[in-house]
C-alpha cells in the first residue's frame, strides 16, 4: 500500500489496453467522444486503425461492438458509466447478453467520485443494472494493479464483461497481479468485523482497518474486485467468523454489492448486514473528497457503524 | 426468375403454415419482405448452407426481428440450415425457433434480433470488422419502415456513411404500414429515401415484390463505392394473401383453420 502512488482506475484502464493491444491484433477499442476522459485515447494514439470514435452515440456503439465481436473482434467499448449501463441497457441486454458476445464494456466515472458534474454523470445503479443480466460479469477494480488485472481477465473470458472504473485517483493497495476472477481479497483476520468494499472504497475500508486496530479492535476487509460471480464461499466464510457485517460502496444501497452480498446470506448464513452507500438518492456537485463525507462513503462512517455509534 | 418465384411460393405457404400451427406469430411483414429475402439467399448472397459460419460468408442482420417466420422459412429453403420438421415447432416450447431470431439456437442466423432498431448498428460492426480483415464479405441489413422510427437507426446510419462502409446493404422493407395503422398517421418516417440520402448513403428506389427490380438494386449497390448503400423497397405488407394485403391487423395475428386453407388455396393458385 502506498498512499503517495495515486492513480485512476481509468488511467490503468487505458494503460492495460494498450499492453493487450500489442499482443493481440483482434483486440479493438470504441469510445462516444469521450476517449481523453477514459483514456482510450492511449489505445487511440497507438493503433488508430483499431480505434473507432462512435460520436455521442452510446446505443449505436455498443451494437457496433456486437457486430465486431460476431465476426472475431474483441471490442472494448468505453464511456462514462451513466451512458455505458443506463443509456444503452437494452442494447448491452438484446444485443450483448442474450447472444452472449464477446463484448467488453467499460464504465469509466463511476459513483459520486465524478464530483462536480453532479448527479447526471454519478452512476450510482450501473452495478444493478449490469449484475442483472444473464451472461454478464461484473468486475469492479480497487486500484491500479487489480485494474490492470482485471482488464486482462476482461479479455481472457469469453463473452460479455462489465468492468467499473473511476474518475478519482485513488491510493496504490497492491503490488502484484495476485488476483483470481470470482475470489474475494482478504486483508487481516481480525473478528469484530468484515467489511465487504469495492472499488474506491476499498482503500477507506483499509484506512478504517488501521485506525480501528490503533485501539485494538481488530477487523478484516475483504476487497470484492469481482461482483459477479460473487464470492460466497468468503461471504459465508465471514458471516460464520467475525461479528459483525458492513458492506460499502460508491453506488446505491438498491441493486449494488450489498444487495449481493445480502443475497449469499439469505440463501446460505442468514445474517445482519449493515449496508453504506447511497440511500436511494442522487448525487450532487462538489469535490469528490467533500462529496464522500458529505454522503459518508469514508473511513470515519465505517469506524461508526463498527462501535455502533451508527447503527445502520 | 422462374426458380426464384417456386421458391417465394415455398417460403410464402411457410410462413403461412408455420404462424397457423403456432396460433401466433407476425405474417404481414414476413409476407411483404420475402421476395427480398429469396433474391438475398438464392442469387445475392456468399451463403454455404454446408458450412454457415464461414467467416468469410456473406451476413444478413433481421434488424425487423419479428419477420423471423420469413428467415426461418428461407433458411429452411436452403437446404440442411433447419429441417421441415423443425421448421413447424415455430415459437414452441421445445424448438430452437425463437419468436424472434436467436443465432445461439439457429446455425444461418447471423444476429439475434428483436427489441427493434439495432440491427443496423451490428451490421456496421460486422462490415468493420471485414474492412479490418481485408475481406471481401459484404453484409446486409433488413429493417422496417415502422423500425426506422427508433433512434439508434440514425446514430447507425451516421456511423455506416462516417466509415465509408460500402461493404453495407441497408434495405428498408416500405410496406407503409406499423401495428397502430399508416406510418405516416402513427409517426411519418418520410420520406425515407431522402433521409437515407442526406445521410450520406447510396439510396435506390425500388418495388421490393420484384425479384428483377431488386436483383438490379444489389447489382447497383455492389458497384457503388466509398458510401454505404440503402435500398427504399416499396413492398404490399401481407403480400401474397388478398385478405391480409394492406392491413395493419395482419401484423401480429396468426389466421384460423379457415383463413389457413382460403390463404394457402389462394397462394396456390397463383403459382399456376
Amino acid at each position: 500500500m502506498d498512499i503517495n502512488q495515486k492513480k485512476a482506475t481509468r488511467q490503468s484502464f487505458g494503460e492495460a489496453l494498450v499492453e493487450l493491444g500489442k499482443i493481440n491484433e483482434n483486440l479493438v477499442v470504441l469510445d462516444s467522444d469521450l476517449s481523453a476522459a477514459t483514456k482510450t485515447s492511449l489505445f487511440a494514439k497507438e493503433f488508430p486503425e483499431r480505434f473507432f470514435d462512435m460520436g455521442i452515440a452510446e446505443q449505436d456503439m455498443i451494437g457496433t461492438a456486437a457486430g465486431l465481436s460476431t465476426c472475431g473482434k474483441i471490442p472494448f467499448a468505453a464511456t462514462f458509466a451513466a451512458f455505458a449501463t443506463g443509456r444503452t441497457y437494452d442494447q448491452v441486454r438484446n444485443s450483448v447478453c442474450y447472444p452472449n458476445l464477446n463484448v467488453k464494456i467499460a464504465g469509466t466515472h463511476s459513483g459520486i467520485t465524478v464530483g462536480e458534474d453532479g448527479a447526471t454523470h454519478q452512476m450510482l445503479e450501473d452495478i444493478g443494472l449490469m449484475r442483472g443480466l444473464p451472461n454478464m460479469r461484473v468486475l469492479s477494480p480497487s486500484d491500479d494493479m487489480q485494474t490492470k488485472w482485471a482488464i486482462e481477465e476482461a479479455f481472457r473470458i469469453e463473452g460479455p464483461v462489465y468492468i467499473r472504473l473511476c474518475r478519482l485517483a485513488t491510493p496504490s493497495i497492491y503490488d502484484e497481479k495476485n488476483f483470481e476472477f470470482g475470489k474475494g481479497m482478504m486483508h487481516g483476520n481480525g473478528t469484530e468485523a468484515t467489511i465487504f468494499a469495492t472499488g474506491d472504497m476499498v482503500w477507506s475500508a483499509l484506512q478504517a482497518k488501521e485506525e480501528l486496530a490503533k485501539e485494538g479492535i481488530e477487523i478484516r476487509v475483504v476487497d470484492i474486485h469481482t461482483i459477479k460471480p460473487i464470492d460466497r464461499e468468503i461471504i459465508v466464510k465471514c458471516a460464520k467468523e467475525t461479528k459483525k457485517l458492513i458492506s460499502i460502496e460508491d453506488h446505491s444501497i438498491i441493486g449494488g454489492l450489498g444487495t449481493a452480498i445480502s443475497e449469499v446470506l439469505t440463501d446460505e448464513y442468514p445474517a445482519k448486514l449493515m449496508r453504506i452507500g447511497m440511500n436511494d438518492i442522487f448525487g450532487k456537485s462538489g469535490k469528490a473528497q467533500e462529496l464522500l463525507e458529505y454522503f459518508e462513503l469514508n473511513a470515519e462512517k465505517i469506524i461508526k457503524c463498527v462501535k455502533n455509534v451508527d447503527n445502520l | 426468375m422462374k426458380d426464384l418465384e417456386k421458391i417465394a411460393f415455398n417460403i410464402r405457404k411457410n410462413i403461412v403454415k408455420m404462424i397457423y400451427k403456432a396460433s401466433s406469430g407476425h405474417p404481414g411483414g414476413a409476407l411483404s419482405s420475402v421476395d427480398l429475402l429469396t433474391v438475398l439467399y438464392f442469387s445475392e448472397m456468399k451463403v454455404d448452407s454446408e458450412n454457415p459460419q464461414d467467416e468469410n460468408r456473406d451476413r444478413f442482420v433481421l434488424s425487423k426481428g419479428h419477420a423471423s417466420a420469413a428467415l426461418y422459412a428461407t433458411l429452411a429453403e436452403k437446404k440442411g440450415l433447419i429441417t421441415q420438421e423443425n421448421l413447424f415447432g415455430f415459437r414452441n416450447i421445445n424448438s430452437p425457433l425463437q419468436g424472434h431470431p436467436d443465432m445461439k439456437k439457429v446455425p444461418g442466423v447471423d444476429m439475434s434480433t428483436g427489441s427493434l432498431g439495432q440491427g443496423l448498428s451490428v451490421a456496421n460492426g460486422m462490415a468493420l470488422a471485414a474492412k479490418l480483415d481485408n475481406k471481401d464479405y459484404r453484409v446486409y441489413c433488413l429493417m422496417g419502415d415502422g423500425e426506422i422510427e427508433e433512434g439508434q437507426i440514425w446514430e447507425a446510419a451516421m456511423t455506416a456513411s462516417h466509415y465509408k462502409l460500402d461493404n453495407l446493404c441497408a434495405i428498408i422493407d416500405y410496406n407503409n404500414l406499423q401495428i397502430d395503422g399508416k406510418i405516416t398517421e402513427v409517426m411519418n418516417p418520410t420520406p425515407i429515401d431522402e433521409k437515407f440520402k442526406s445521410f450520406g448513403f447510396n439510396v435506390i428506389n425500388i418495388n421490393g415484390n420484384d425479384m428483377d427490380d431488386i436483383q438490379n438494386a444489389f447489382d447497383k449497390a455492389r458497384k457503388a463505392k466509398g458510401r454505404p448503400t440503402a435500398i427504399v423497397a416499396k413492398t404490399v405488407k401481407g403480400k401474397g394473401v388478398s385478405f391480409m394485403e394492406g392491413q395493419a391487423s395482419w401484423h401480429g395475428k396468426a389466421p384460423n383453420e379457415e383463413e389457413y386453407k382460403a390463404a394457402i388455396e389462394e397462394l396456390e393458385s397463383k403459382l399456376k
